[in-house]
């Protein structure tokens, strides 16, 4: 057991608590800390699999922007900031059933799929190898993507906007 | 398809049957090419027929020219086959198969032996003859070229009728003929009873026809095949059954009764005598009407097992052929129109032919249809020559006393009805002796006695036209003459073979036994000969003699007591044979007239009260009962209830399923997500 | 260090992703049970980029990130929409296509 199986095992038992606090707590709020810690593990796992832009890129959209975003809309949806015992709807029990489902049948296969493959870091990915990779392969995904973040930006604006 | 028949037949020596004839031929002899290229015959006036239509108009004599180089070549040709014939040779048979059906073929072929190049000189010469005689009697008329054409058919047909060598030929060469005496009888069918007469000889030859064809179809049933030969050796052999037989002759004699007008279908050959002289005596005396007698000839091992003929006693042919000889010799004592009585006397002469068959005389048929051919064409073109100078009328009650202006006409018309009433040594005598020696031999008294009262009418009523015609005094208009070189010629050269050719059968030397007989190869068959028999010769002598012999008393002595006509019984009698048996009158009237009488007025009553009483009835009923129950019970109840229960069936699954549609997407997604894993989960399970 | 760890991970945050998206009632709720999907789907391009040591796999992580942005500022409009119409943020009141 190195040093990085200690890690995983802390960073993924911190994810999976937060994610499970996250669709079971009461309040809002914590909900929406929960899923820092979920954001924060997730980047701290990229970072032992030595892919540090993606790892800072994360950090830097997900908790930076996206996470802000949301505790914005909480607070424009006059989101209860107390305990609320109806943030659960009917199909609760259902809805776990089916999750656990789609849970076992996924380790069942990924199980059987890649039984004991490694992992073999070899050297650490970095951003030059990923802007190569950007702008020599997928420049056109690039360039659609931008296209979409305008898009997706201008219809935000327009959605949301008062009518008068 | 014609090129393969061509090549086939001229190819020599195929199919060859290599037989021995009867009688004089010892040694085995090859057939003889002229016979074996038999094919011609037939080929060359149907050649003729279409090479008239297509030029004749052009040429100088409107294409007399073309049909009679063709009769003249098959005369030729046939004079040629007699001779080899006579010298020996083997029978030809020759066929080759033009159209094959897997199961059964059809061939195409010829036969020739004996009795067909018999028919071949007698087709040819009485054809050429007609046609030369034609040149002048139709000289002038408007349709000159088209009957040449229909002549030339007409030879070609019969010819090949004779030289067939299996039934589907013949009846093609039988149903042609039917065909080409169609369109001569109608020749001037501007007049209605011309196309009626020609209407009638067609449509009661059909009926014939059925029964032909019906028992050609039998044969080939019973035999597997419709070569002739091939059905003469079975049913000689007993290799089918006698019921089979019957049947099958049974039904060709309705054919042969059609065509050889005989006994009830007799009624279209005096009507036939419409048509112009020429033709009535190539067709309606010499050949066509002999066709039935010659398909018995050529058939008759299957007349002659299927009725029994050795056993002697009355038969269906025999019976036939005597009632028609008899009935018909009656009617000609009351024809005032020449050629009605020429008509009349050839059924009763074919009526004789087909006794002298059905007593087992196969050589005395045969032979009196040859002799029989040469006189009744002579008798009538000596009428038509007749007419030709009475101006166009037959009517014998406008002629009289020609024998002062047309003497070459009186001697010839002489001869023939010598000829024909049988007085030795002329050729009707030789050949009616014979038929009435088989009936005597053969045990057949019915058939002796009808013959030989026969043989007295004949003489009688043919003394009598003779007198009308040529006797007393000239009771018609104008002045009468001799007619041209065209037409007496033909008449000089008939009269030879009338007066002579029956001596070729005379007893001590009975050349016509040997060239022609009955054979059939691989069979055993004999037909006996009998001896001559002087008595009964004298007798048919002296009767022929005492019918002329009245003849002379009643009409040229007028010695018969007066108003004997007026008189009853006899009025009655005369009258009868006046309206034809009333025959004509049961076909009209009778038949007719009663469908379209008594029962269309009854089929009208029924129509009217039976029928429209029916409908009315059912309509009332459906209004008054039947509709209103369809409305309130088989309609509102019943269609329209289902229709609600559907309906509120429908509405209720509706409702059920409505609730799926929330509307919340989180039940949607649940559904989704739910899916996908099962989904997924089958997937994994299956691969 | 296994893969299959890394990818029963993701396995377990995506299916807790699945919970929260089919039984919250708020709006942003589900929103981020959506994020908790997104990470876990990332988390496997990761790892799997890092296994058979190709770089477009993180390439493609990048291009989800981005995605899940502008997804998540349009999804936050129609909140804001929905609870300017309906004075309510919670999604079983959003019911108008009920048939």
């Amino acid at each position: 057991m190195g040093p990085q199986n200690v890690a995983f095992g802390i960073i993924a038992a911190a994810m999976i608590v937060g994610a499970i606090r996250v669709v079971t707590t009461k309040v809002v709020v914590h909900a929406a800390l929960y899923l820092v810690v979920v954001l924060a593990g997730a980047a701290g796992l990229y970072v032992l699999l030595a892919a540090e832009f993606v790892a800072w890129a994360q950090v830097l959209i997900y908790v930076g922007a996206i996470l802000v975003l949301l505790l914005f809309g909480i607070m424009l949806t006059r989101a209860p900031l107390h305990p609320s015992s109806e943030l659960d709807n009917d199909q609760r029990w259902p809805a776990l059933v089916v999750s656990l489902g789609i849970a076992g049948l996924l380790i069942a296969m990924l199980a059987d799929a890649f039984q004991d493959d490694k992992v073999r870091i070899t050297n650490a990915t970095g951003t030059g190898e990923i802007a190569d990779s950007i702008f020599n392969q997928f420049v056109v995904p690039f360039e659609v993507v931008s296209i979409l973040l305008l898009g997706a930006l201008v219809g935000a604006v327009v959605l949301a906007r008062r009518d008068d | 398809m014609l090129a393969t028949i061509a090549q086939s037949l001229l190819a020599e020596g195929e199919h060859v049957v290599d037989s021995v004839g009867e009688g004089g031929h010892e040694a085995l002899e090859a057939a003889s090419w002229i016979l074996q290229q038999g094919w011609l015959m037939p080929l060359v006036p149907a050649v003729s027929f279409f090479a008239i239509l297509f030029f004749g108009k052009r040429l100088p004599r409107q294409g007399a020219e073309i049909g009679l180089a063709a009769v003249g070549f098959t005369f030729l040709w046939a004079v040629l086959s007699a001779f080899e014939w006579i010298g020996g040779s083997a029978v030809v048979e020759r066929s080759t198969t033009w159209f094959s059906n897997g199961r059964f073929d059809i061939d195409v072929g010829i036969h020739v032996d004996g009795l067909t190049v018999m028919m071949f000189v007698v087709v040819t010469t009485v054809s050429a003859l007609v046609h030369v005689y034609s040149l002048e009697y139709l000289r002038g008329d408007q349709r000159f070229t088209y009957y040449y054409a229909a002549l030339s058919l007409f030879t070609a047909s019969m010819l090949n009728l004779v030289v067939a060598d299996n039934l589907l030929q013949l009846i093609v060469g039988w149903e042609l003929v039917g065909v080409c005496s169609f369109m001569l009888i109608g020749h001037w069918w501007e007049e209605k009873p011309n196309s009626d007469a020609a209407l009638k000889a067609f449509l009661t030859t059909r009926v014939g026809d059925v029964g032909l064809m019906l028992g050609a179809i039998t044969l080939f049933f019973a035999v597997g095949t419709f070569n002739i030969e091939a059905i003469n050796q079975a049913a000689l052999s007993d290799g089918i059954r006698h019921g089979l037989l019957l049947t099958a002759a049974c039904l060709l004699l309705l054919g042969v009764a059609g065509k050889s007008a005989q006994f009830p279908l007799h009624i279209w050959l005096p009507d036939a005598m419409a048509g112009p002289t020429p033709v009535s005596a190539l067709i309606h005396a010499a050949t066509m009407v002999v066709a039935g007698v010659y398909l018995v000839a050529r058939t008759y091992g299957v007349f002659f097992e299927g009725f029994s003929i050795d056993s002697g006693g009355i038969n269906l042919l025999a019976l036939t052929g005597g009632v028609t000889l008899f009935i018909a010799a009656a009617l000609a004592f009351v024809q005032h129109d020449i050629k009605k009585v020429l008509a009349y006397s050839t059924v009763s002469q074919l009526g004789y032919m087909i006794a002298a068959l059905g007593v087992g005389a196969w050589t005395a048929a045969v032979f009196h249809l040859f002799t029989h051919a040469f006189f009744k064409a002579l008798l009538f073109l000596g009428a038509g020559s007749v007419s030709h100078a009475a101006h166009h009328t037959f009517d014998m009650r406008e002629m009289g006393g020609l024998r002062k202006y047309m003497p070459r006409t009186f001697w010839t018309f002489i001869i023939g009805t010598v000829a024909l009433a049988g007085i030795p040594p002329l050729a009707g005598f030789w050949s009616k002796d014979e038929i009435l020696l088989g009936a005597k031999e053969g045990d057949f008294g019915t058939i002796l006695i009808l013959g030989s009262i026969g043989a007295f009418m004949t003489a009688c009523y043919m003394g009598r036209t003779v007198f009308l015609t040529f006797f007393g005094e000239y009771r018609g208009h104008g002045t009468p003459h001799e007619s041209p070189g065209l037409i007496t010629v033909p008449l000089m050269i008939l009269a030879v073979p009338s007066l002579l050719i029956g001596l070729i059968n005379a007893p001590g030397i009975e050349k016509f036994n040997d060239w022609v007989a009955f054979h059939v190869p691989d069979v055993t068959f004999h037909l006996e000969h009998h001896d001559f028999d002087p008595g009964l010769a004298l007798i048919s002598t002296v009767i022929a003699v005492f019918g002329f012999a009245v003849a002379t008393w009643v009409y040229y002595w007028q010695k018969a007591p007066k108003g004997l006509l007026e008189r009853q019984p006899v009025r009655a009698v005369h009258t009868f044979l006046e309206q034809k048996y009333y025959l004509d009158h049961i076909a009209v009237s009778g038949i007719a007239a009663g469908t379209a009488g008594p029962i269309a007025r009854g089929t009208y009553w029924i129509n009217q009260h039976v029928i429209d009483g029916i409908v009315n009835g059912v309509g009332v009923a459906t209004n008054r009962f039947l509709a209103p129950f369809t409305y309130d019970v088989l309609d509102q109840e019943l269609v329209d209830g289902m229709y609600d229960d559907i309906a509120g069936a429908t509405s209720a699954v509706g409702g059920l399923l409505r609730k799926a549609q929330s509307g919340l997407i989180q039940r949607y997604a649940l559904v989704l997500f739910a899916a996908v894993g099962a989904g997924g989960a089958a997937l994994a399970y299956l691969t | 260090m296994y893969l299959n760890q890394y990818l029963f991970l993701a396995a377990v945050l995506f299916c807790i992703g699945v919970y929260g998206v089919l039984s919250r009632r708020h709006a942003v709720l589900v929103l981020m049970s959506v994020e908790i999907m997104l990470n876990a789907v990332n988390i496997n391009l990761i790892a799997f980029s890092v296994h058979i040591q190709e770089v477009s796999g993180q390439v493609f992580a990048l291009f989800v990130i981005t995605v899940a942005a502008a997804e998540v500022g349009v999804g936050l409009a129609i909140v804001i929409l929905i609870y300017r119409n309906l004075a309510s943020p919670y999604l079983d009141q959003v019911d108008s296509l009920k048939g």
